[in-house]
């Protein structure tokens, strides 16, 4: 009975309904809109890193000591190919697994040049971070063996020596005085999860950057990928383990190595994305509460206006908790079909945010839920004050009142 | 047994303090059913606090009252809603319809807050019943702003009339009204009061519209100063008959 007398009262005047429930209309469609843009931006990065490969675990060469100078990470040399050896028979559960050595230097091709990274690695690389091959194909185990001066260029060096949409293979490049001959070049694949242009890089064998570059023995680190994400913390705990004892590390010292997952390094971007999530949802949050605000704002001068019809409604036998429920039903309604709308809303806007914009959104039925509640909450909250003011009136004052 | 019957009835309101002020200082009266009894006395009588108690939207300071057999001096606020409800029907002098909802609409309002719950067809049949008792079934459907006041005031009689009180209480009901409008409200409260025994206490400080009742109590600074049947009474319906027929329907 309290719905129908309070639906009617809300149809008496539609106009005053209706922009009352904007506000929350506003608010909820932030909301949505806010929360999906946000959780939008954390499930691209969380694909990147997928695809990156989750199961990526990196063994770099540590932190030397010379003296009391600490020389920093990948100093060390004492990381070796016998080490990596060790790694790859002893621990189980890897799948994919690589040497890497690292220098820089500049390429020279015909009049052309530019200074890039020379990454020293091994033939299963494409396989570890699923990275297809544009042109050519990449080297071969027998290059490797040989220490062969061939290279595959990332893209970027590939269309800054021989121009864009161009296929360099066969071509010859020259880096400090020797002819590397161009095998293959890599697809696009932007930046790598330490933030570097991995398009920006020569790849060669790692063993052509010990012997014909660098007259090195030692690796700057090893890149493994696991058999599967659940195995990727084992692993890495084994490798750890075998480097320390073949390095003869004893218990409380400082390892001279250093082994990280991916998923740890993801962690740290998952959480910077949550944050920037958590703000938007707060921002939209408060317009939420603004809307609140402006329904009991509405509603306080909906009961000073209606004094009359309160009095009528108590004088006729109206008891003070149906006056109470009738405005409190009438809040609520209010902020309900303005949640609904707002959410209808919402959603438009993610869509459309995504079609025009192509920003990546993602609505979650949780921060629907979430949105809905929290508009009936509201109006439970800021229909009660105006709600307990009508039900309380004096009849005798309220009849009089002009 | 009398339908209302009042005994030494007080009412004092105090004004922020120690100022008091008694507004009824003692009232007896008993009315009996099918009475048609006109208040009346200058502002400040005490008419309208008596009016008040009577419609059980005050409770008296001391003395009891009787409505319809029952003691409602000291019931809660609920009670005395319910009281409102099923015992008593208000007719204002400012009509105090619903806006934007219809006659019929504006009559079932009391049914709404009925303690034993009325349903949607009956609520339609009494309040079609009710508006046809006024002369106004042919307006079923109109809003407020579209009837004129003294068809805005039958509405308010109709829906007095609906729950079937025991009493109608009139206050001041012809004081938006211009005199032919008066008239016929006045016509419609004594064919109520004559072919359907209603009891009609009504509230008025002009003494023509008192001499349309059959009893005048007068007021005057909170004490009953006269109770007599009305000597001359008035006859509505031979009045609109050598009245000019005004614009009305």
């Amino acid at each position: 009975m309290t719905l129908r007398i309070a639906f009617k009262a809300l149809l008496r005047n539609k106009l005053r309904s209706s922009l009352t429930m904007l506000g929350m209309i506003i608010g909820v469609a932030a909301v949505i809109a806010m929360v999906a843009l946000g959780s939008g931006a954390r499930s691209t990065i969380e694909s990147q890193i997928r695809a990156a490969g989750t199961n990526l675990i990196y063994v770099m060469a540590g932190n030397f000591q010379a003296g009391g100078v600490r020389m920093g990470s990948g100093a060390a040399n004492t990381l070796t190919v016998e080490d990596a050896q060790a790694v790859r028979d002893q621990v189980s559960g890897i799948q994919y697994f690589a040497i890497s050595v690292q220098t820089r230097a500049q390429v020279i091709a015909g009049n052309q040049n530019w200074p890039t990274r020379i990454t020293g690695t091994d033939v299963e690389l494409p396989l570890i971070r699923s990275w297809p091959v544009q042109h050519g194909a990449f080297f071969t185990p027998q290059d490797v063996t040989s220490a062969a001066k061939v290279a595959v260029l990332g893209k970027v060096v590939s269309d800054t020596l021989f121009g864009e949409n161009t296929d360099p293979t066969g071509q010859t490049i020259r880096v400090r005085n020797q002819p590397f001959k161009v095998v293959g070049v890599m697809s696009s694949k932007g930046q790598g999860t330490g933030g570097e242009d991995q398009d920006d890089a020569v790849y060669v064998p790692y063993t052509t950057v010990q012997k014909k570059l660098l007259g090195i023995t030692h690796i700057n680190g090893i890149t493994i990928s696991a058999v599967s994400a659940t195995a990727v913390e084992t692993v890495a705990k084994d490798v750890a383990a075998l480097l320390r004892q073949r390095h003869h590390i004893f218990q409380g010292d400082t390892d001279d190595f250093m082994v990280r997952t991916l998923e740890e390094m993801a962690a740290v971007r998952t959480e910077s994305t949550k944050t920037m999530g958590a703000l938007l949802a707060a921002i939209a949050g408060v317009s939420l509460i603004v809307g609140g605000i402006g329904i009991m704002n509405i509603m306080l001068v909906s009961v000073t206006e209606r004094t009359r019809e309160i009095g009528l409604r108590i004088s006729l036998g109206a008891r003070g908790r149906d006056v109470l429920l009738q405005f409190l039903v009438e809040a609520i309604v209010l902020s309900l079909v303005g949640g609904v709308t707002g959410i209808a809303l919402g959603v438009a806007a993610s869509t459309t945010l995504t079609r025009v914009l192509t920003w990546p959104t993602t609505i979650s039925p949780e921060a629907v839920a979430l949105a809905f509640a929290c508009s009936a909450l509201i109006g439970i909250f800021f229909g009660f004050y105006p709600a307990r003011k009508a039900a309380r009136l004096d009849p005798i004052e309220a009849l009089r009142f002009e | 047994m009398p339908v209302i019957s009042v005994k030494a009835l007080k009412k004092t309101y105090t004004l922020g303090g120690e100022i008091t002020v008694q507004a009824l200082r003692g009232v007896d009266m008993d009315v009996e059913a099918g009475e048609f009894v006109a208040v009346t006395g200058p502002s400040g009588s005490g008419k309208s606090t008596f009016m008040h108690i009577l419609g059980c939207l005050d409770r008296p300071t001391s003395g009891r009252y009787l409505l319809d057999g029952r003691d409602v001096s000291h019931l809660s606020r609920d009670e005395l809603a319910a009281v409102r409800n099923g015992k008593i029907g208000f007719v204002f002098q400012g009509f105090n319809l619903l806006a934007r909802t219809s006659a019929l609409e504006n009559v079932e309002l009391p049914l709404l807050y009925s303690h034993s719950p009325v349903k949607g067809s009956e609520r339609h049949r009494r309040a079609r019943e009710a508006l046809a008792v006024v002369g106004l079934s042919d307006r079923e459907h109109h809003h407020p702003n579209q009837l004129s006041g003294g068809q805005q005031q039958r509405v308010a009689i109709a829906r007095a009339l609906v729950n079937e009180p025991a009493i109608l209480l009139a206050d001041e009901p012809t004081g938006n009204l211009d005199t032919r409008t008066s008239i016929e409200v006045m016509d419609v409260f004594q064919r109520l009061n004559a072919e359907r025994r209603i009891t009609i206490l009504l509230i008025t400080h002009e003494l023509d519209i008192a001499e349309y009742g059959t009893r005048t109590v007068a007021f005057r600074d909170g004490l009953i100063v006269s109770d007599a049947p009305t000597l001359t009474r008035r006859r509505a319906t031979e009045e609109l008959a050598h009245l000019p027929q005004g614009d009305e329907a």
